[in-house]
């Protein structure tokens, strides 16, 4: 017994300070995993739990999944979700369109600060403000109508956001006024990174501008635009509700032609009369999910080194 | 491809053809910025209008400027709505940059077990939409008595940048020459010592892109504050927005002057530090 305690004592200065390795790293990490547990970890039990309950007058029993049986057959859900969907299309046009400008805006022959500056800031204001001002903007007697009637265009002008037909299609307008300033900043901080032998090769070769860009830049940005793909995709499906509930007042209407999943999660949450947090509880874990399998396909997808 | 054709014309072909792509490609420009500006214009313009001009000309110039839309504006809720926002986000950005710093530095220059992994974990969280913990923070603010109080939204917006802020101070940490560490514990300084007094000077750039970058997210946040935030005292300037908007829709310069002030600290920053912001955004995609 003697002998094994001192060969304890005589082991215990290396353990101990390979036990103190260990624990040098927990003051720093230790707040942010404290509020990364109470921000997130904790919220998402606590989210699943409630919503495979029912609370009524004070009463919580478990149901199951039926919470989640009745958003999933809920017409506003599914019409909220499909719109999330549909803004899906804005992503090629953001990668269609942004591509195009951080090019042009690489070519330019002057002025390429301040057009970039411009030309970015959209991405930099405020959601719900920008929302605000389009409001105004496409109204019938707004911004948008003076100018279409002012080029001759003035058959075409209506009350873009208040029309059932336009009010999605014009919603989307505005996210992509928005989003591009994002797009082209990521794309021409690329371009401009490149050097300029890239292109020369394809010049003296004689290629025109579509196949120079097409074979030479296109690929160079192929990384960044599956980055920007995934986010704005993201963007899409579960970050628009300020722009919704501003341009919409707080509704997805006219009738539910804004509805997205985010405001039908807000509504049966905090709306007059809904007021059903199993409900939105149930319809946040289904987002929470969709996320999810989003990211792995992300992840999959940029194959990125987390090691860093 | 233009055997036929004279070395001459060719050239002067080409010249004619680059002056015209020269021109197409300032146009392209002119018209992209001019759309991209035409909301802060229609903004300004109207700021500085009365009901009848504006709405007989929602894009001219004002008629007979005045400023009576922003004493209107100023002498409702919109003072104190600013100064909440401008604590907010304030506070939630120094307490996210404190603790991110703090945990970077151990991410990024002390192995411990479980390092990666946790690492993955954290960056996963930054594609977690807010609404997913809405509901269940809100009731966790509301058993702590702490809902219509700063401190709710400054914890969870601090939370809610955190796993961003490590990635990126983590990724820049990565950078530093290890050799300038180890000459520093050669000296006898301790981690805090040379996170201190030598990791932090170098990462004052990285520093200030990620404060500005968040500073920008927690002034636009919208959902947290309108949930958590319903006193009218307590409302940041985004949710006031949105009620300004509904009471004033007979008096449109007024909304607009609402919006220009808040509109105005933004475009201040981020047209001073543009190039840290340019960087922070390009940062997460642009890795080498």
């Amino acid at each position: 017994m003697n002998g094994t305690m001192a060969a304890g004592r005589q082991f215990r200065p290396a353990r101990r300070r390979r036990v103190a390795a260990w624990l040098r790293p927990i003051p720093y990490i230790l707040p942010s995993i404290a509020a990364i547990v109470l921000i997130f970890a904790y919220p998402l039990v606590r989210l699943v739990r409630e919503s495979t309950q029912q609370s009524y007058a004070g009463v919580t029993k478990d149901v199951g999944l039926t919470n989640y049986q009745f958003v999933l057959t809920d017409s506003d859900f599914i019409t909220a979700v499909t719109h999330n969907l549909l803004l899906l299309l804005c992503v090629p046009i953001l990668i269609l369109l942004s591509v195009l400008f951080a090019v042009i805006l690489n070519e330019a022959a002057r002025g390429r600060r301040i057009y970039s500056t411009v030309l970015f800031l959209p991405y930099v204001l405020s959601v719900p403000v920008i929302s605000v001002l389009f409001n105004y903007l496409l109204q019938l007697n707004g911004g948008v109508n003076s100018i279409l009637r002012a080029l001759g265009l003035g058959a075409i002008a209506q009350d873009w956001l208040g029309s059932e037909s336009w009010a999605l299609p014009s919603l989307m307008a505005v996210i992509v006024w928005k989003e591009l300033g994002f797009g082209i900043m990521l794309f021409f901080a690329r371009i401009i990174s490149l050097p300029n032998e890239l292109w020369e090769a394809g010049r003296v070769d004689g290629a025109g501008w579509w196949r120079l860009h097409w074979h030479i830049t296109l690929p160079q940005l192929r990384g960044i635009i599956e980055f920007y793909a995934v986010v704005e995709s993201i963007t899409m499906l579960s970050w628009v509700f300020a722009y919704v509930y501003v341009i919409s007042s707080g509704t997805g209407g006219p009738g539910t032609s804004t509805l997205v999943t985010e405001l039908y999660i807000y509504k049966s949450a905090f709306g007059y009369g809904t007021n059903n947090l199993n409900i939105a509880s149930a319809a946040s874990a289904i987002l929470f999910v969709g996320t999810v399998v989003l990211m792995f396909i992300n992840f999959r997808v940029r194959r990125v080194d987390l090691h860093a | 491809m233009e055997s036929v054709q004279s070395p001459a014309t060719v050239t002067s072909r080409r010249g004619r053809l680059r002056r015209a792509g020269v021109a197409a490609r300032q146009v392209v420009l002119v018209v992209a910025s001019a759309s991209a500006l035409l909301p802060l214009y229609a903004m300004l313009t109207a700021a500085f209008k009365g009901q009848n001009d504006y709405l007989a000309h929602p894009l001219g110039l004002p008629l007979s400027p005045s400023g009576a839309a922003f004493s209107t504006a100023l002498s409702s809720g919109f003072p104190h709505w600013l100064l909440n926002s401008i604590l907010v986000a304030g506070a939630s950005v120094l307490i996210s940059l404190m603790l991110a710093t703090l945990a970077a530095y151990a991410f990024s220059r002390m192995p411990f077990p479980g390092r990666s992994v946790s690492f993955t974990l954290m960056i996963s969280l930054m594609v977690v939409p807010p609404i997913v913990m809405l509901i269940p923070l809100f009731e966790l603010m509301s058993d702590l008595n702490l809902v219509n109080t700063y401190q709710s939204v400054i914890i969870i917006y601090a939370g809610l940048m955190l796993p961003f802020s490590i990635y990126l101070l983590t990724s820049f940490f990565n950078t530093i020459p290890r050799e300038l560490l180890e000459a520093g514990s050669i000296d006898g300084a301790g981690h805090f010592r040379s996170l201190i007094s030598i990791i932090l000077p170098l990462a004052m750039p990285a520093l200030v892109t990620l404060g500005i970058v968040n500073l920008l997210w927690a002034w636009n946040e919208l959902l947290i504050a309108l949930v958590l935030l319903q006193d009218d005292s307590m409302k940041t300037l985004m949710v006031g927005i949105t009620i300004f908007q509904s009471h004033n829709n007979l008096n449109v310069p007024v909304t607009m002057a609402g919006l220009l002030i808040a509109t105005i600290p933004i475009v201040v920053i981020y047209l001073a530090g543009q190039r840290f912001f340019v960087q922070g955004l390009a940062a997460g995609a642009v890795k080498e």
